[in-house]
C-alpha cells in the first residue's frame, strides 16, 4: 500500500521522517550535479572545475553518514512499522547507493586532466548524451522516492536499458578508434572508463528505483524485461554489471 | 443461539489477507477453534459485527486495536466468559475441536478449563502457591492421591517458569509474590488443568520489561503445546509473540493474516494507519 502521507500521532515522527526525505533530495541533488559538472569539465577541459567535483565528493561523504544516523536513530527510538520501516530501510539503502553515485561523478572528474586529446577522440561525442540519459534516471528515481511513486520508478527501471545501449555503443567505437590509432590507446581506455561510470550510475538508479518501489508497494519490483537490442557474447562479457 | 442463515465449513477462511500464504489448513490440521459470523451485542449495542477467525494449535494468534475495538470482547466469548454478562448476547457459531461451544449441552465448567484465561491484572487466589496450582486438578478430580497433585503443581509452575523461584515456598501466599510472579503463576493455574487453548487478556500490561520478557519467552515456550490467542495493546509484543495477527476495528475484523504481513506489509490502509501510529 502506498503511503498516503496521513500524518502521525506522534509528530516528531513526522519530522524525523521528513529531514530524512529533505536529506535524500540533497544527497541526490548533489550528485546530480557533480555528475553535470564533471562531464562539463571533460567537454571543456576544465580542470579548476574537476577539481572542484573532487572536492565536493567530501560533502556527500557527510551526508551520508548524516542520513545513516538519523535512519538508525528513527528505527531505534520509534519502532517504525509498516510502510515507515519500508520507507526507512529504503533510505538506510539509498543514501549509500546515491553516495556510490557521487564516487562515480568524481571519478570521471579525475580522469579529466588524463583526456586531453578530446578533439581526435571521436567516441567522446556519445559521452554528453549519455550522462544526460543516466542523470535524468537519477533525477526521476530520487523523485519516485519523494513521490512513493512505484510507477515512475518501474520507468526508471525501464529506461536503464538506454544507457546501457550507449555503453555498448561506445565501447565498440573506441574499440575501433583504438585499433585505428594505436597511440590514443591510454587515453581511449580513460575514455571507456568514463562511460563505464556512467553505465554503472544508471544501475544504481535503478537500484534506487527498486527500493522506492518496494518502499511504496511492500513488493520486489518484478524483473526487468530486456530490451529488444541483443549485444554480442563479447559485449555481454566485457560490459559485466550493464544488465 | 445460532444463526443458521450464514453457515461456513469449519475450515472456510474468512478475512484471510491472501489465502495462498495465511490459509488456515495448511500445517497445523485442522483448526483448534473456529468462529463464524460472531456476534457479540451489550444489550442493544452491537460490540462484535459478523466476525470470523480460526486459531490454529501451532501458532500464537495476537488480537490487536485500539480500545473499544471489541478484540476483548471478542476473546471473552471463545470461553464463554460473556456469559457472566447478563445484557451480553452472543451469536453466530464458535467451535472447539468441531464441537459447539454455545450448544446447551456444553459443560461451561468444562469448557472453561479446556479453553483456559489469564487477565491483565495477576489475579492469584488469596491462597498459598501450592492451593493457586492445585485447586483447578481437585475440583476437575485430576489428581487420585497427594504424590499425583504435587506432580501437577510442580510440572505446572515448571512450564510456566516460576518453578526455580518458588519451590522452596510454596505453602507461601500467592499474592506475596512479585507481580511478574504472580502472572506466571497465574498461567501455571491455567496449565494445571491441562487446557487444549490459553486466552490471555493483556498479559503484561501492569508488568515491567523484564516481567513482560519472561511471560513473552514463556508464550514462545508454550507454543505448540497450547493454542495460544493474546490481546495486546503493545504492537511490538503482537511482532515478538505471535504468528497469526488479527487487527480489530469498531467492532469487526479489519485483517487477519501473517504477524509478518501485517508488520511490514498490510493490505487494509485502517490496519497501516494503526500499526504505524497514524491512527487518529
Amino acid at each position: 500500500m502506498v503511503n498516503s502521507g496521513t500524518e502521525h500521532t506522534v509528530k516528531a515522527f513526522d519530522s524525523d521522517i521528513n529531514e530524512l526525505r529533505g536529506m535524500v533530495a540533497e544527497i541526490g541533488g548533489r550528485s546530480e550535479q557533480a555528475i553535470a559538472k564533471a562531464m562539463r569539465a571533460l567537454e571543456n577541459s576544465d580542470l579548476d572545475l574537476a577539481a572542484e567535483v573532487v572536492r565536493e565528493d567530501k560533502l556527500n561523504d557527510d551526508l551520508e553518514k548524516r542520513i545513516d544516523d538519523l535512519t538508525f536513530q528513527t528505527i531505534a527510538l520509534r519502532a517504525p512499522m509498516a510502510d515507515d520501516l519500508r520507507e526507512l530501510i529504503a533510505t538506510f539503502k539509498i543514501s549509500g547507493v546515491v553516495e556510490r553515485i557521487g564516487d562515480y561523478a568524481k571519478n570521471i572528474a579525475k580522469r579529466v586532466p588524463l583526456v586531453t586529446q578530446t578533439h581526435r577522440l571521436r567516441p567522446i561525442s556519445l559521452l554528453p548524451s549519455m550522462s544526460k540519459i543516466a542523470s535524468e534516471l537519477v533525477r526521476d528515481s530520487l523523485d519516485a522516492f519523494a513521490r512513493r511513486d512505484a510507477e515512475l520508478a518501474m520507468e526508471v527501471n525501464r529506461r536503464d536499458q538506454i544507457v546501457d545501449d550507449f555503453y555498448n555503443s561506445i565501447f565498440r567505437a573506441v574499440i575501433t578508434h583504438m585499433i585505428e590509432n594505436p597511440k590514443d590507446i591510454g587515453e581511449a581506455a580513460h575514455l571507456l572508463f568514463i562511460a563505464k561510470n556512467l553505465e554503472r550510475i544508471g544501475d544504481h538508479a535503478t537500484n534506487v528505483a527498486e527500493m522506492v518501489y518496494f518502499a511504496a508497494t511492500g513488493e520486489p519490483m518484478p524483473e526487468r524485461t530486456r530490451g529488444e537490442n541483443p549485444t554480442t557474447p563479447l559485449d555481454d562479457a566485457l560490459s559485466d554489471g550493464a544488465d | 443461539m445460532h444463526d443458521d442463515q450464514k453457515t461456513l465449513e469449519p475450515n472456510e477462511s474468512v478475512h484471510m489477507t491472501d489465502s495462498a500464504t495465511t490459509g488456515v489448513n495448511t500445517e497445523g490440521g485442522p483448526p483448534k477453534m473456529t468462529a463464524r459470523h460472531v456476534d457479540v451485542f451489550y444489550g442493544d449495542k452491537q460490540a462484535i459485527n459478523d466476525v470470523s477467525i480460526d486459531v490454529n494449535m501451532d501458532s500464537v494468534t495476537a488480537f490487536i486495536g485500539p480500545s473499544g475495538c471489541g478484540k476483548s470482547t471478542f476473546l471473552r466469548c471463545m470461553n464463554r466468559m460473556n456469559d457472566t454478562i447478563p445484557i451480553a448476547r452472543v451469536t453466530g457459531d464458535i467451535t472447539l475441536e468441531g464441537e459447539d461451544i454455545y450448544a446447551p449441552k456444553m459443560d461451561v465448567v468444562q469448557l472453561r478449563a479446556r479453553v483456559g484465561m489469564v487477565f491483565q491484572k495477576p489475579n492469584p487466589f488469596p491462597k498459598s502457591i501450592y492451593d493457586n496450582i492445585a485447586y483447578g486438578p481437585r475440583i476437575h478430580g485430576l489428581a487420585t492421591g497427594k504424590e499425583e497433585l504435587d506432580e501437577i503443581v510442580e510440572s505446572s509452575l515448571q512450564r510456566a517458569g516460576l518453578w526455580g523461584e518458588v519451590k522452596d515456598r510454596l505453602q507461601d501466599s500467592g499474592t506475596a509474590l512479585s507481580g511478574g510472579q504472580q502472572q506466571r503463576l497465574c498461567i501455571a493455574r491455567a496449565i494445571a488443568v491441562d487446557p487444549e487453548v490459553i486466552l490471555m487478556d493483556e498479559p503484561c500490561s501492569a508488568l515491567d520489561p523484564i516481567a513482560t520478557a519472561k511471560i513473552e519467552e514463556l508464550i514462545h515456550e508454550l507454543r505448540g503445546k497450547y493454542a495460544i490467542v493474546i490481546v495486546t495493546h503493545n504492537m511490538q509484543q503482537a511482532a515478538r509473540v505471535s504468528q497469526k495477527t488479527a487487527f480489530f476495528h469498531l467492532g469487526t475484523l479489519v485483517e487477519y493474516g501473517e504477524t509478518t504481513d501485517i508488520f511490514t506489509n498490510p493490505r487494509e490502509e485502517k490496519t497501516r494507519d494503526y500499526i504505524t501510529g497514524r491512527y487518529g
